[in-house]
């Protein structure tokens, strides 16, 4: 009996190497994503841009592997499994996944690392971001022009600069065209969950608040918001099939054309480490149309948005003052530096709120 | 801090919403436990009721039919875990923890085409009058009829558990399955009554997630809540009526941990959202000082029976 199962084991494990050693023939491109495909935003956004990439390589590429559900304090097995198992580049999409892949780079020095939302590099890890706050900023003023009641309830996940650079942007933006409103910070600490974020949601508009918007990844704010006949923002996806009347744009990501770029490098021989950093201008973040607003606000918005996307406006252009009233702007810059905007962990002027330790 | 009436009542009937699937489960599992099976597959149940509970209702338009499909895959669940522990008497332990992880692999394929898909939430009761009244108007005439049924289980159970001879057989079963056994009685009989009662109740608050909480299909989307309910099981002494008033505790704190921070309140966003556990500990620290025997558990909890053995 023993002897029958050893052989077993023998032999699924001699097909699963085979199996490995034929795919060296395709580039194969794995993903590790921390939430749920399923969850119509910042996962789904992603494995979007896999398939985008899927199509647009064809037969150079086997795009199929991916990992969802991935914890942070699972990921590094995860990680280390695609790598074991043939994958030529893996893309790693949450913040929480930065040491781990790192750790396992160390050790599969063949293998290309892509780390989204993160700042650790190494030879073999290269990182890469969406400018999300430049779509914050031009949400932040349709939110100023929209609200009745000067709240705007803000649900974010946890404090890491790229949701406190989300925040600040917002509020730039919410100041440029109603310098009288204030936004309602409610931190939830989770990416996902909608009965949750339904929670603070609800408290929010119990509290006066006629605007949502998120930093977490499920339709639910948006639908309460619907409910309630107030608006909101979506997160990572166009929610407008959960909330038709009440979604006014969103902040969608689309990393299809980067994914397609980075598997091309590889294909070619030429990938190098590095750091990208590309917003509305390069087609990274993308809003969809603007929808249940007067036509003066959606004129504002495009103009806004070409702005931002032309270079002409920049949601941290000198001066930026922290809510000390300290200059945060190095003297006779243009607009704050890339490295304060990547390590934000103070509030602008006009929040009243602290930044949670 | 303004204490505007209305705010006050509309935070009150999200805490009401927010206990409501966390008692539906604890209920069932009450009833579980006191007949001595420990399920600890309540979150994989929960999650499966959930994904069947939206594919039913989107597929028939009918909430009532997502209800009943949540409540029969829950029990379906329950049938695998009652004959895995019941019929070959494995450990209940194992067995609880093998049904979580594959609930929520049966969950996520009933629900992969169900994703991005919403429905009307469930209808909520209405009398002309009395839900217009001004402060207690919706909080008591104005929830959606789970609440209502939550309510009436927690009184049946309670009842039923007490003052009944059926009841008082389930949980002699549950203290001395041995006696019970050598009086005659059905052990294992009751006990699977038992357990598909705790899956149907597990379905059931899964299927309030997705059809009223959060009217759309999530993978994952119970996060946890079945957890949540297994130590409201032990927090509320193996009692219904304290199942209720835990799942208010729990369910209030996380409320207000949420309000708290819209209204600036000027405590760490992190100590807010760790005070629904902070606060479950304290009170069980406090009940079993004052209690000195120590929360008691059905005696025969987690045994395997194995009958003339």
């Amino acid at each position: 009996m023993r002897k029958l199962i050893s052989a077993a084991a023998l032999a699924a494990a001699s097909l699963a190497i085979g199996g490995g050693a034929q795919a060296a023939d395709k580039v194969k491109a794995c993903w590790v994503y921390t939430g749920p495909v399923g969850d119509f935003g910042y996962s789904y956004q992603h494995d979007q841009g896999r398939l985008a990439a899927a199509k647009a390589l064809g037969d150079k590429v086997d795009a199929t592997t991916f990992l969802e559900n991935v914890a942070d304090s699972d990921s590094e097995r995860a990680i280390e499994q695609l790598a074991r198992t043939g994958c030529n580049i893996v893309f790693t999409t949450s913040f929480g996944f930065m040491d781990p892949t790192l750790k396992v780079a160390k050790k599969f020095p063949k293998v290309f690392f892509e780390h989204a939302t993160g700042y650790k590099r190494a030879p073999n890890v290269s990182t890469y971001s969406a400018k999300f706050y430049e779509g914050r900023y031009v949400m932040g003023q349709i939110a100023g022009k929209m609200t009745k009641s000067n709240t705007i309830g803000y649900i974010v996940s946890f404090p890491i600069p790229e949701v406190i650079s989300g925040i600040n942007a917002f509020e730039r933006g919410m100041q440029t065209t109603n310098p009288a409103a204030k936004i309602k910070i409610v931190w939830v600490n989770t990416w996902f969950d909608p009965g949750k974020e339904a929670d603070a949601a609800k408290a929010l508009l119990a509290q006066g608040a006629d605007i949502l918007t998120q930093h977490t990844d499920s339709a639910a704010p948006l639908q309460e918001a619907e409910k309630a006949g107030k608006f909101g923002f979506g997160q990572s996806s166009d929610m407008t099939k959960f909330a038709p009347k009440a979604q006014l744009t969103a902040n969608t990501d689309s990393w299809g054309g980067y994914y397609t770029a980075r598997i091309q490098a590889v294909i070619d021989g030429k990938w190098k480490s590095e750091d990208t950093w590309d917003g509305i201008g390069k087609g990274m973040v993308v809003l969809p149309p603007f929808a249940n607003m007067p036509d003066d606000v959606k004129a504002m918005a495009t103009k806004t948005t070409a702005d931002i996307a032309s270079g002409a406006l920049h949601p941290f252009a000198c001066p930026v003052l922290d809510q000390d009233g300290k200059d945060r702007c190095k003297p006779g810059a243009k607009t704050l530096e890339d490295g304060d905007i990547l390590g934000m962990n103070w509030y602008v002027k006009g929040i009243d709120d602290k930044v949670p330790q | 801090m303004n204490f505007d009436p209305q705010q006050i009542q509309d935070i009150l009937v999200i805490v009401i919403t927010a206990a409501t699937p966390l008692l539906i489960a604890a209920i069932g599992e009450v009833v579980a436990e006191r007949a001595g099976v420990l399920n600890l597959g309540l979150e994989g149940m929960m999650i499966v009721g959930a994904a069947t509970g939206f594919a039913g209702a989107y597929l028939a338009n009918s909430t009532l039919v997502g209800v009943l499909c949540g409540i029969l895959a829950g029990c379906a669940m329950a049938a695998i875990f009652a004959f895995l522990t019941l019929g070959l008497a494995t450990n209940q332990v194992a067995a609880g923890l093998a049904m979580t992880i594959f609930g929520r692999g049966v969950a996520n394929l009933i629900g992969a085409g169900f994703v991005g898909l919403k429905r009307q939430a469930a209808p909520h009761l209405y009398i002309p009058g009395l839900s217009d009244l001004p402060l207690i108007g919706k909080l008591i005439f104005g929830q959606d009829y789970f609440v209502y049924f939550a309510v009436l289980l927690t009184a049946a159970a309670s009842y039923w558990l007490t003052r009944t001879r059926s009841g008082l057989t389930l949980r002699a079963v549950g203290e001395n399955h041995t006696s019970g056994h050598s009086l005659g009685v059905p052990v294992r009989a009751i006990r699977l009554m038992a357990v598909l009662f705790g899956g149907g109740c597990a379905g059931l608050a899964g299927s309030y997630l997705s059809l009223a909480y959060t009217p759309f299909w999530s993978p994952d989307m119970t996060a946890g809540r079945g957890w949540i309910a297994l130590a409201l099981v032990v927090f509320a002494s193996w009692r219904p009526w304290r199942a209720l008033g835990g799942a208010l505790l729990f369910g209030g704190v996380a409320v207000l941990a949420l309000a708290f921070q819209g209204l600036g309140v000027p405590i760490p966003a992190q100590l807010l959202n760790s005070l629904p556990y902070l606060t479950t500990i304290a009170v069980l620290v406090f009940l079993s000082v004052r209690d000195r025997r120590g929360a008691i558990a059905p005696a025969s909890l987690g045994v395997a029976f194995i009958p003339d053995r």
